[in-house]
Order: structure tokens, then sequence, then C-alpha cells
């Protein structure tokens, strides 16, 4: 059963490591518009394409 | 006659407003104005045209006249305006109000592509923000503003910059503190569980290494996540006030100290759970009431409406002064469709002013020369020339802003219903923890302390905490739904205790005035000049009105004229006949019977078409007058009582109307009210009504496009929901009395906490249920029950 220590221990490394993920997402503005990035992805280059077609 | 008739009627290719087609066309497509026109040809010289396949009619009417932008060349104001510069590139963010649809954002996005210089543009599409990077070598401020307004995005410049300030606000960083609770809460959660259900005792090893690593997990929560309510409760007791604040620090803090306490002495399991559960989902809480709308600002004075820069004439040369610079005595100039930013002397031109923002007035003016004009005024006109004689500060208008409302710090609102509550919640909850540690204390000391700490976690107003933030988020995302956007939650509560109403007249019971006046009929430049000059020398209403439509005109001599009280004028310029006034007067027959007033037009015995001018009051004005018998409904108009008998049908009797009102005693009507002991909501939409918003328990501004300038207020009310305000003072009642419920079930919950809790044999596992079954009660309970409320008052 000791087993579980380093599992427990590894489990929690792994969450941290997704925490701090979240937290440099955060810091680094990353959630400050969420709105616009929406919009932006479905605006693309194609349009244009047909029309010299 | 009637040449408007044999039109072809068809949309703008730009904007999609109606126009005639052929007017204005370019590549086979209409527009409705040079406006719409110009901006299609930068884009398709640009091959930009695909902003025209993604919505139709992607842009907003262009038919206000150009703008000046030569003030953007003085460098004390650009530098006021810009992010950062250096030798190379300038940043500068630009809120632009047209920012509507996927359009804008491409287009905006590619401005590299019709000036080269400009190496970055990013749009924030809810803030309505544009940041743009550009070498200003080769491009300068001024030339990058005028080439947004060019394709129709003009940015809106004004004293009161309102995005440095957002941006400058200190970033809450409430999410990273969610996110670090709910981490240790999840992690706390997982090494709970062997606890609950029992472990055996080859496996105690275990449990201390799991109670260690509670603890752990419980410090970053306390004393990171968890520390706001610390300090509020510190800043409570030092101000000897009790907020709900003060018991949940307490019960974090007493959770706390327990825990720690059973793991080091290894008496029990402790409550490590509970802890990190109860601060996750206040911060939860706190989050979900931390609603902004980063489009509206609720803190705009005149220093938004009033322009950046004026045109002063020094000696010969014109030259352009900052604001702040304008000093008495200074000549300025001011052209058609600008704002008179300071009290002046009328010294020269043909002054038409409108202050319907100012005042309330809705008709423009005529001033002579030598007349003081007071500050606010829009120009109609040609361009004038006027000598200030007061700073911006001390004129008329703005030194209303240096009234108490203003400077003094406001205590008039209300206390939440919570506040009111917790003060009472916290003396008993104290007395019982007290009560249940003196009861025990003989008997088992162990056993006192044990119940003493239970009542604390217990009684944990978690519950309490959340209902009404839970509540009234859910609220105001009815009321946003229904164009209806206030500043903070507390509004909701303000607004269901009001009594009284009072509503301004110009722009808030009545549709914007330019919808007034609408021209059947296609004007040369040449006829819009005869009719302007012909105006301009009636003082009737409609003649005013007819002149600040037609805008910024050369006026004309004239050979004769003669108005026909009732009737119409009848003039000559030149070799021109004009006439103009009733259809009786014009063509000799009787008007059509519609609510409308028309003013026809003959130039030479040639009929050219109509003006049809239409006293329009808002749609819903009808269910307000409703209101008159649950509320005291006043009007508060700074106009003329010209309209006293059409609107007299919808108040009680004519002494609820006042007319001619300044601003300044429109804010002490409103104080008077209040002395009398009323709850006053105002309405309004201008300037003038600033002092009384700001007086009012609830101030609501009143705005046809929620992204113009409104002033100060509580709420801003989209024009097209006004009708909807019988229902939103109904539903906020019913949010108020959605609260009380949930108090009421938080309270059951916590009573049967306590009657555990007093015997001091509260197990963890219990704590750990109960916290999370009230809080997600709550939660549920208040959502559905606003939603029911909403659907009720029909605004779902």
């Amino acid at each position: 059963m000791n087993i579980l220590y380093l599992l427990i221990g590894c489990s929690i490394v792994l969450a941290l490591a997704f925490l701090t993920a979240f937290i440099w997402a955060q810091k680094s503005g990353q959630h400050d518009d969420l709105h616009t990035p929406a919009i932006r992805m479905l605006l693309d280059e194609e349009l244009e394409e047909e029309e010299e077609r | 006659m009637a040449q408007s008739t044999t039109l072809d009627k068809t949309t703008c290719y730009h904007c999609g407003d109606d126009c005639v087609a052929g007017c204005y066309s370019s590549a086979e497509k209409d527009f409705c104005c040079s406006g719409c026109k110009g901006v299609y040809e930068v884009l398709s010289r640009n091959s930009l045209c695909s902003y025209y396949n993604y919505n139709d009619h992607p842009g907003t009417s262009r038919q206000t006249i150009n703008k000046r932008f030569d003030y953007l060349s003085e460098p004390t104001i650009v530098s006021e305006l810009i992010d950062y510069t250096d030798s190379e590139k300038t940043i500068v963010t630009f809120y632009i109000p047209q920012i509507h649809c996927s359009s804008c954002l491409w287009l905006l996005e590619k401005l590299n592509q019709i000036n080269p210089a400009i190496h970055y543009c990013r749009v924030d599409f809810l803030k309505k923000q544009l940041n743009i990077r550009f070498d200003h070598q080769q491009l300068s401020l001024q030339g990058l503003v005028e080439l947004l307004d060019r394709i129709g995005y003009e940015p809106l410049i004004s004293l009161q910059d309102i995005i440095k300030k957002q941006n400058a606000e200190p970033k809450d960083n409430l999410v990273l503190k969610i996110a670090v609770a709910g981490f240790c809460f999840g992690n706390v959660m997982l090494l709970s569980f062997p606890e609950y259900f029992g472990m055996g005792a080859t496996e105690q090893s275990f449990r201390h290494f799991f109670g260690w690593l509670n603890i752990l997990f419980s410090l970053p929560v306390v004393f990171y996540s968890g520390n706001g309510y610390f300090i509020s409760a510190w800043q409570n007791l030092r101000n000897r006030v009790l907020h709900i604040d003060f018991p949940l620090a307490l019960g974090i803090a007493v959770l706390f100290i327990r825990t720690v306490a059973e793991i080091i002495t290894r008496s029990g399991a402790g409550f490590a759970d509970t802890l990190c559960g109860l601060v996750f989902f206040l911060l939860v809480g706190k989050l979900v009431q931390q609603k902004t709308y980063h489009h509206l600002s609720f803190e705009r004075d005149y220093r938004s409406f009033f322009p950046v820069a004026v045109t002063i004439i020094d000696g010969q040369s014109e030259r352009i002064v900052p604001l702040s610079a304008l000093n008495t005595g200074h000549r300025m100039v001011i052209r058609h469709q600008e704002i008179i930013p300071a009290d002046a002397i009328l010294l020269k031109g043909e002054a038409l002013i409108d202050f319907s923002f100012v005042t309330g007035e809705a008709i423009p003016v005529n001033k002579t020369l030598g007349e003081i004009i007071y500050a606010g005024g829009r120009q109609m006109g040609q361009a004038i020339e006027l000598e200030v004689v007061k700073p911006v500060s001390q004129s008329y208008l703005t030194q209303l802003w240096n009234n108490e409302a203003f400077t003094g710090k406001q205590d008039n609102r209300l206390q939440t219903f919570s506040e009111r509550v917790s003060k009472y919640f916290i003396v008993i909850l104290l007395v019982i923890a007290f009560a249940a540690l003196l009861y025990w204390l003989p008997a088992d000391p162990k056993r006192g302390l044990a119940a003493f700490t239970a009542v604390l976690i217990i009684a944990c107003p978690c519950a309490l905490a959340l209902s009404t933030p839970f509540t009234m988020a859910a609220a105001l995302s009815i009321f946003d739904r229904n164009g209806f956007y206030l500043k903070n939650t507390a509004v909701v509560e303000q607004m269901a205790d009001i009594d009284t109403i009072v509503l301004d007249k110009t722009g808030t019971i009545t549709d914007g005035d330019k919808n007034n006046l609408t021209l059947n009929a296609v004007l040369t430049r040449e006829q819009e000049q005869l009719v302007y000059s012909t105006c301009m020398n009636s003082g009737h209403p409609l003649s005013r009105l007819i002149c600040s439509y037609l805008g910024s005109q050369d006026r004309l001599e004239l050979t004769h004229y003669i108005e026909t009280p009732g009737g119409g004028i009848s003039a000559g310029i030149g070799q021109y006949h004009m006439r103009i006034g009733s259809g009786k007067f014009v063509i000799g027959s009787r008007e059509d019977p519609a609510h409308t007033t028309q003013v026809h037009l003959m130039v030479d015995e040639k009929y050219l078409g109509y003006f049809s001018f239409l006293q329009h009051y808002r749609e819903g004005l009808e269910q307000i007058a409703g209101l008159k018998t649950e509320y005291r409904l006043h009007l508060l108009s700074g106009d003329g009582d010209y309209e006293k008998n059409a609107l007299l049908s919808y108040f009680q009797d004519a002494t609820q109307m006042h007319f001619n009102r300044s601003p300044q005693q429109k804010l002490d009507f409103v104080r008077a009210l209040q002395l009398k002991g009323n709850k006053v909501m105002m309405m309004g939409d201008g300037l003038n009504d600033s002092g009384a918003l700001k007086q009012s328990d609830l101030g609501i501004a009143v705005t046809d496009n929620v992204n113009n300038f409104s002033p100060a207020c509580d709420a801003i009310l989209d024009g097209s929901s006004f009708a909807k305000l019988p229902a939103f003072l109904r539903f906020s009642k019913d949010t108020v009395r959605i609260i009380h419920c949930s108090f009421m079930i938080s309270l059951v919950y916590n009573l049967l906490g306590l009657s555990y809790a007093v015997t001091g044999k509260l197990s963890p596992l219990m704590a750990a249920v109960l916290m999370p079954v009230s809080t997600v009660t709550i939660i549920l309970f208040t959502s559905l029950a606003t939603r029911l409320a909403a659907k009720r008052r029909k605004l779902l």
C-alpha cells in the first residue's frame, strides 16, 4: 500500500502543473477578452479567394 | 408635382437605410449619402469589399457632416491620448462606438491594407475598443483618426478618457483566488473521502499523511483566497459596523484553527473540506455579483460631452488650443454641429443653437450678436465667432458639478437587506455560541469548546451570503436582456423601494429630436439653400427645426418676405419666389388628417414636397402613465410649457408638470421631494438632468443608443425598452421578495445545523454535507425563482 504515497505525490504534482498553467494564462491576459477571438476565428481569407475566382 | 413618388426607393448598400436609387451610386450600388459612398470607394480601392460579404449593410449611417480633427496635431493633446510611444512606433487605444458586427472586426483588423504604416490592430469587441500600433513617422495620429473616420469608424475622443480609467483600475485577481481555492477544494475532498468511509487500524499512517496534506492545502485557501474576508472583517470592527463578512471571517478562522488543532493532537480529521468548499463557494458568489458592462460607462460628466479642443483666433491666424487652456477673452470659432465649450458672447455670425442636451429645450434658438450663449449648446448652421466670458469649469452648466451632490460623499443610499439582517444575525450567532460554551463548560470543558466552535462553523452564513449575489446576478441578466443596464446589484433593491417617479421631457419621454422631422422631397443643393434662407427669417418653431435639419448653408439675401400667422411664409430670393407653409397655404388643399403637421415647399409654382413634423412621445408612455396609481409621477422639463395640453392626459393634473426648470432647479426639486420622505427615481437623458440624476435615489439615463453619451447615473435604459419600465419596477420587487425567501431557507438550514452543533457532537462529514447542500439549494432556488418571476412579468 505504500505505493499510495508515490501516487498521491504524482497526482498533486500533476494538478499543480495545471494550476500553474492556468495562473500563467490568466496573468498573461489570455482571459481578458473572451468574446472577440470567437468571432475572429470565423473570419477567414476564403471570401476573398472566392471573389478572385 | 410630387416628384418624389416617381423615384425608386431602395436601400443603401453600406448602411441599409432607405434611399433613393440613382442619387449616389458607385459600381452599380446605391448609397443614401456621399458619406456611405465614400466609405465604399475607400474600401473597394483597397480591395476590402469582403467587408460587405460577412453581413448585409454592415455600415452605420454617415449622414453627419465631416468632422475636423485638426486638434489632433497639438502635441499636448496627442500625448494625453496615446498609450505609448518611442522613436519608431506609437500605440493608441480608441473607443469606437460603431463596432457592432463581425464585418467591423474584420475591417478594423485589416487597416494595414489601407495604410501600411499601421503595423497592428486588435479589436476588443465587447469593450468596443481598437488597439493600434503604427509608425508615427509615416502616419500622424490625426491621419489615423481621419482614416478611421473615412471608413466610417470615428473614434470617440473626449476629455474624460474612459478607456484609460478602465485600464488603470487595479486588476482584481478574484479569478486567481477562485482557481487556487477550487484546486485545493478538489484535492482536499479527494483526501477526505477515506475518512468518510472509515479507515482500518492498519491505515492509521495514511490518516496522518492525509491530515497533514489537508492542512497544507488549507493554507493557501485561508491566507490567499480568503484574505479578503479577514481584511473586510477587520475594517468592519474598526468602523464599528457589522457586515456579513464578519461572521464569514470568524467561520473561516474557527474552521482553520480547529482543523489544525485536531490534526496536530490527532483527535479528529478536521474540517479542511468544509473550509475549502466554503471559501470556494463564497468567492464564486462574489464573481457572479461582479457583472460589468465594458462598453457602458455610468460615470460620465460634461467632459465626455465637450470637445477636446477648440479653434481660437489669435490675431489674424487660427490656432487650436486644448480646452484646459481656453481662457476668458479668447475668441473662438464654432462650426456647424460643434459644441460651445464655455459661456461666451456672440461676436460674428448667425447663431442657431440647439440646447436640447443642456436645457431640454427641443427647438434650436436664434441668438443675436452680443448675446451671451451658455456652454453646451450645439451650433446648427454656419461658423460663428464668440468671445469666452467664463472659463470652462465655471460656466452656467458645468457649475452644476460643483454642487454638493457631486462633490460631497453621498450617503443617502439605502442599506441593502443583507446588511440590515446580518447585524442581528451576528449578535444572535454570538449569543448562541457563548451560551453553548457556558452550558458545557462546568461539566466538560472540552465539549464546551467543541460546541462553541461547532456553532461558529455551522452557522457560518455561507448560504446567506450567497443568496443576494445569485439572485441579483440572475435579475441583472434579465434586465440586461431587456435593454436595461444597471450599474451594480444594489440598484435592484433601490428600485424596489421607489415611490416617486420624476420624468424629464425632451429626449426622455419624447423620441430623439431628429426623427421628429422628415423630408418627403428631394431637394437640390440650391433648393436647400433657398428653403434655409427663407426659414432663417422666421421665429416659428417649425422654421427653426427646418433650419437645423438643413444644417450649415450659406444664407441668401431676400428681396421680400411676408409671414402669415398660422399659414406660412411667402418670400422672394433673387428670381425665385418661395412659398413655405401649411398645405392650405401653399397648394390650397386640406392637409391629410394624420397626426403629422406638414410644411409644404413650393418654388416658383413648382411643388417640391413637404416636411412632416411629428411630436412623438416614446412608445409606452401610456404604460408609464398607468403607474400613477402606485407611484407619484412628476414631469420636470427645461422646456417651455407649449406641450402641456398634449401631456395632460398622461399625468394626474397640471400640478404634476413642471416646466422651464434650470438644471439646478431640477436638482433642488428632487431634493425637496426627498426631504418629504419620498424615494425618488429620476429619468433623464441630458446634461441638464445630471444634477437630478445624481441627487435622486435612483437615476436612470434614457438613451436611444447605449453607446452614445449618457450622463452619470445608476442605470442606463435603452429607449426601445421604455415601455417595459413598469415591468422592471414590478420585477425588482419580486427580486427582493426572492431574496427574503432565500434568506428564510438558509436560516432553516442554519437552525438544523445548530441543533446538532450546540450538543458539541458535530461530525466533519455532517458539516461537509450540510454546507454544499445548503449552497446548492440556494443557488437553485434563486435562479429558478428569478426566471419564473421574469416570465410572469413577460421579461423572458
